[in-house]
């Protein structure tokens, strides 16, 4: 997994309050088999008419939020479908980072696995930092995971929670996998104790 | 004297591996349901790190997203569709899983098999790479929704290390009135909460409405916990639970079966438990609700109407300003003045026997109406041959709706069956997203009886005047 430490970026606003999965990454994009190449699907119903045309007037399309790396949304982002691919798509398509005043639980699970990471400030936080990116041009962010924090150049600075763990894999690019397989002897002696039923075998 | 225990917390302690010093809990994983759509990437990250599936036992798959309700033997016209589906068969192959194929008697919706096969029993952990495993939660399991990367976490170590969510209770007094379900309950409960009312939660829900629900109700009801953000939802294991999975094929037996039930009576959680959260609600309260919206906590009774949007706040009311432009319709309106062109009956959350069974009740010696086309797509195989047992299909077909194979078909149109833009569906599935059932298509989710209600009358109207022949 790419480590996360401190990225800076430019952020662009998504407006929208309890933004679904479905929204991310619309279901038929998820019948590939692969990790990668979701970046061209984000938010695709809302980006693309049906005929495959771009959509005037998707913010991510505005120039001015051209190449955005930190993601700024309203409430509850990524609730819904539990699809990995969700993040996949945003972090194809070049994204680090979604600030929200809430997450939804799947979906920040699965970002920690991703090297994405979701940003929780508090709802008037958040909501300064909606503002400021649409008010200020090229309006770049930085989010120190090693500091938990966001800041601009103009003087707004909040920390954000993270679990400890969390926050050691991120920084680390660790694979969470083999950390839990350090504890072989202790997963051993469960399934000794709890056997899989023999109907089952 | 030791803290009192949620049913929860003892299925957590009971699971817990190892709690190493400043990481997450690392909790044991009973069973793995897999599909077709989330598990490709993780058997291949498997086949990279060179690493096996440590219980291929606790393992099942099947094949439900997919794959279409035509007749079986129809050959899959969608090609990158019948590639993940031989993807899953070649996998559970390699690796030695259980696989409920296509042309299997047992296939089905991964939801629906697991509790019908009793591979799901009270106490267990489980987990699948799909949101609405909460399902399972109706037999006293702790059971969640994972990603991609946690299915292969679990694959290589069938454990998890894990947060621990907080717990809130649902209390629900008094019994449901005749004609409202465990859907309208859950409704009822999305449309106060909120779709994140329960975010980083596991909801035990319990009071006399809960135990006096049958267990596939449970289900239904367990089932959309997602919906409102929880982690799961589950309802602690009784009679009514013991009843359902005794003699199912893997169900355990004579002294195994008195044992596990003496252990599984212990799991309802103790007098006094302490809840991070409780909510308490009157089931006189609720009546058929239906959705108006674009989230599942976008609801109205039946005899109500699209809300207006004049009292809510910036960010809610501009949410509900397009939510109504999406779902083309105006604030006032009422509910029963809305017509649709389809109606869906299936999904994990509402294609059991018994759903199939009122659906049934209300459409008997009806006819769809003309302007709309309405399908019935049982959960599984199992319940399709029940339901035929019964006699069931001949009273849909009878009536006008089409009776087709089992999947989840229209829940989330991933297969051929999808709505056309600005189609107007009344849905037993559990998610109005945009788009979910088709781009530009309009769902409004309800119970099974209100959907053959409205594709009898074109339109929504409340069961509990409707004229059962």
């Amino acid at each position: 997994m790419k480590p996360f430490r401190t990225h800076r970026g430019r952020v662009a606003p998504l407006d929208r309050i309890n933004v679904d999965t479905d929204q991310i990454i619309p279901k038929q994009f998820l019948k590939r088999i692969e990790r990668t190449g979701f970046g061209q699907f984000l938010f695709y119903d809302w980006r693309f008419a049906a005929d495959g045309k771009k959509n005037a007037g998707f913010v991510l399309d505005e120039p001015r939020y051209a190449g955005a790396s930190i993601l700024v949304a309203g409430k509850n982002f990524g609730c819904g479908s539990s699809r990995e691919h969700a993040v996949w798509a945003l972090a194809d398509f070049g994204f680090r980072a979604v600030i929200s005043s809430s997450f939804a639980d799947i979906f920040a699970n699965n970002s920690t696995k991703n090297g994405f990471l979701t940003v929780c400030l508090s709802e008037d936080e958040a909501a300064e930092l909606m503002r400021r990116t649409r008010e200020v041009n090229d309006y770049q962010l930085t989010v120190d995971l090693e500091q938990c924090e966001v800041r601009d150049d103009q003087g707004f600075r909040a920390n954000f929670p993270v679990d400890e763990f969390v926050r050691h894999c991120l920084l680390n690019g660790l694979d969470d996998i083999g950390l839990t397989l350090q504890h072989e002897a202790e997963i051993a002696a469960y399934e000794a104790l709890n056997p899989a039923p023999a109907v089952l075998l | 004297m030791p803290a009192k225990k949620t049913l929860f917390e003892k299925i957590w302690d009971a699971h817990l591996v190892a709690q190493p010093g400043g990481r997450s809990p690392i909790i044991y994983i009973d069973l793995h349901l897999v599909h077709e759509v989330t598990s490709p990437q993780a058997f291949d990250g498997l086949r990279a790190a060179g690493r096996k599936v440590r219980q291929p036992s606790r393992t099942v798959a099947t094949v439900d997203h997919n794959i279409p309700t035509e007749p079986r033997g129809t050959p899959i016209t969608d090609l990158i569709a019948a590639k993940q589906i031989a993807a899953l068969q070649a996998n559970c192959k390699e690796f030695g899983v259980r696989l409920f194929d296509m042309d299997s008697p047992d296939q089905g919706i991964v939801h629906v098999i697991g509790p019908e096969l009793a591979l799901t029993q009270p106490g267990m952990t489980i987990v699948c790479g799909d949101s609405h495993t909460s399902t399972h939660g109706a037999f006293g399991s702790l059971a969640f929704g994972i990603g991609t990367s946690e299915v292969e976490h679990v694959l290589a170590t069938q454990c998890l290390a894990q947060q621990k969510p907080k717990t809130m209770k649902i209390e629900v007094r008094g019994i449901l009135a005749e004609g409202v379900t465990a859907k309208d309950l859950a409704l009822g409960i999305i449309g106060q909460l909120g779709t994140d009312g329960a975010t980083g939660h596991v909801i035990e829900y319990a009071g006399e409405a809960v135990r006096a629900l049958s267990l596939e109700s449970r289900m239904t009801l367990c089932n959309m916990s997602i919906e409102a953000g929880a982690r799961a939802g589950m309802v602690a294991p009784d009679e009514t639970t013991f009843a359902y999975v005794q003699g199912k094929r893997f169900a355990p037996r004579d002294q195994e079966w008195e044992k596990a039930v003496e252990y599984w009576r212990s799991l309802p959680s103790q007098e006094g438990a302490s809840f991070d959260k409780v909510v308490e609600m009157d089931a006189a309260q609720l009546c058929p609700f239906v959705t108006w919206g674009t989230n599942p906590g976008m609801v109205a009774p039946v005899t109500g109407r699209v809300p207006d949007v004049g009292s809510l706040k910036e960010a809610e009311r501009r949410s509900t300003e397009l939510a109504l432009q999406y779902m083309g319709l105006e604030p006032g309106k009422r509910i029963e003045d809305i017509g649709i062109d389809r109606v869906f009956i299936g999904s994990c959350t509402n294609s059991r026997l018994e759903d199939l069974r009122a659906a049934a009740r209300v459409a008997k010696g009806h006819h769809v109406s003309a302007k709309v086309r309405a399908m019935v797509v049982p959960g599984s195989q199992a319940v399709k041959r029940a339901a035929e047992h019964e006699g069931l299909h001949r009273i849909f077909l009878d009536a006008g709706f089409e009776w087709r194979e089992s999947g989840c078909s229209m829940c989330l149109g991933m297969n051929p069956d999808i709505l056309q833009p600005g189609e107007r569906c009344a849905s037993t599935s559990n998610r109005n997203f945009e788009g979910r059932q088709g781009r530009g298509g309009r769902t409004h989710l309800v119970s099974p009886m209100m959907a053959a209600a409205a594709a009898i009358a074109g339109h929504f109207t409340d069961i509990r005047d409707w004229k059962f022949r």
